[in-house]
């Protein structure tokens, strides 16, 4: 057996008083589409930014192609990871942001050539044109030199994926990519994930598009207040008779394209 | 009663040596007092709560007394604790540091105006937090600090003035001197009024230019 790309152990996660996440257990295959769904609040924000280490675990561990996350363990006892200990296992991970997260004083190809320059520490030349054929991968290459501002929502997050995807990581986390788009833009970037999807990325997304779930998750997981309630193939997730709390949660989101597996 | 600018304009060249130290000690100290600002900015913001609030007290103390009684203090309260100064660089010292204290605030308010997303997909693509200071907040916060941080400038030029007390041989102290040897006082305060607005336009000029030219780059 391989190891999974991402291993979830017994994570909790505290903010103070509040228990945002709950002995959360997961194993993210490689090569496979992974979706979060769940009510606003339930924790998956949190637990994907776990992940990519915007957040630390209150307590449990995550693996990232079994490599510890954050820690380093030897002999039974648990030091931090050193920054470059650090900086290396998060490379292997691509986050992408509801928000897009751009860099506005940047065009698009310094956006997404920055990283290639400042951390891999290419020449500008190689870079750029690394950075351009990403851009071209999103069917972006004609807007290189937009800044972010002049770019749609929907285009400002095809800059972002390729941005994540410049540097090579073998897992892309997605929270929420779409939830911020107007509705006739969502279509642009979820066929970019798709196209990510079909080349065999492991991919993790938190999305309110029960529809793309459906259709391109291999796993459908869903949280509720911070615990895990169940995950399975779409098929068995979204097959009736379904778990009273996702019913209750899809009744929210009939207009969302969930209608469709009533 | 008659002006007569002629006696004072006479001394030009006494007139230009103060210049010379008071444009040298402002820039100087402009210079300096952003950079420790910039500095304490970081610090706070990213040194711990322990390192937050022990820098908050000096920047409070700075924001909250007079600069003359920073310099005074500094001048001739000094020497009790063994810091011995000449005027200029104690002038120097004084302005830098209580410039700093205002700097500081500029720079917090700029670090708050970035949205943390933006230094958190710079983490997720590997930059140190060195690299995202330089290569995204510096940046980001460029435009909004610039009038505030060109206004500080302005304010600190007009206080090299009170560095006359401490015997400074800057600009006021020098025209202040020529005007009463010469029985000409108020000639020499207009002249010196002329001369500090002068300067403040040049800044405000250069402030502008800098600001147009930031808003191209980024717009
Ligand atoms: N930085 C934070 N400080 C305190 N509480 C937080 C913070 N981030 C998230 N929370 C809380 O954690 C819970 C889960 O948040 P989140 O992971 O964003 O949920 P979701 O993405 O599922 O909507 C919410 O109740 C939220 O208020
Ligand atoms: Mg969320």
């Amino acid at each position: 057996m391989t190891t999974p790309a991402i291993s979830v152990q017994n994570v909790s996660k505290r903010y103070g008083e509040t228990l945002v996440l709950r002995d959360i257990n997961l194993e993210i295959p490689r090569g496979e589409v992974t979706c979060l769904i769940g009510p606003s609040g339930s924790g998956k924000s949190t637990l994907l930014r776990c992940m990519a280490f915007l957040e630390e675990t209150t307590s449990g561990s995550i693996l990232i192609e079994g490599e510890p996350l954050g820690f380093i363990e030897k002999d039974g006892k648990r030091r931090a990871q050193s920054p470059s200990e650090l900086r290396a296992t998060r490379s292997k991970v691509g986050m992408v942001f509801q928000q897009f997260n751009l860099w506005p004083h940047m065009t698009a190809l310094g956006n997404v050539s920055a990283a290639l320059r400042r951390v891999r520490k290419m020449p500008r030349k190689e870079a750029e044109e690394r950075a351009m054929a990403q851009l071209t991968k999103v069917g972006l290459e004609d807007r290189a030199g937009h800044y972010p501002s002049q770019l749609s929502g929907g285009q400002q997050q095809r800059v972002a994926i390729a941005r994540a995807l410049a540097l090579d990581p073998t897992i892309m986390l997605f929270d929420e990519p779409t939830s911020a788009l107007d509705p006739e833009l969502t279509g642009e970037v979820l066929n970019v994930m798709r196209a990510l999807a079909d080349e065999g990325m492991t991919m993790v997304a938190v999305t309110h598009e029960i529809g793309f779930a459906a259709s391109v998750g291999n796993t459908v997981c869903f949280l509720d207040q911070g615990k895990l309630l169940f995950h399975d193939t779409p098929e068995k997730v979204f097959a009736a008779p379904r778990h009273p709390r996702l019913e209750q949660f899809l009744d929210t989101y009939l207009d969302r394209g969930a209608s469709m597996l009533k | 009663m008659n002006f007569d600018f002629a006696v004072i304009l006479a001394k030009g060249p006494q007139i230009i040596a103060g210049l010379g130290v008071t444009i040298l000690i402002w820039i100087v100290g402009t210079i300096l007092a952003a950079a420790i600002g910039f500095l304490v900015a970081t610090l706070r913001r990213y040194g711990g709560r322990l390192m937050d609030k022990l820098l908050s007290v000096p920047v409070e103390i700075l924001r909250g007394t007079p600069f003359l009684v920073q310099i005074f203090l500094l001048y001739f309260g000094g020497p009790y604790i063994g810091i011995r100064l000449d005027p200029i660089p104690a002038g120097l010292l004084g302005l830098s540091i209580y410039g700093a204290a205002y700097y500081a605030e500029i720079f917090r308010a700029g670090y708050n105006s970035v949205p943390t997303g933006h230094a958190e997909a710079a983490d997720c693509v590997g930059f140190t937090r060195l690299q995202t200071i330089l290569y995204v907040q510096l940046p980001e916060m460029a435009l909004l600090v610039l009038p505030p941080a060109n206004n500080m400038a302005v304010i600190l030029l007009k206080e090299t003035a009170l560095l006359s007390l401490i015997t400074v041989p800057e600009m006021t102290m020098t025209v202040q001197a020529i005007g009463s040897q010469q029985y000409a006082f108020v000639e020499a305060i207009v002249v010196l009024a002329l001369v500090y607005w002068g300067l403040v336009e040049l800044s405000n000029f250069l402030g502008r230019i800098a600001e147009r030219r930031l808003s191209k780059l980024s717009s």
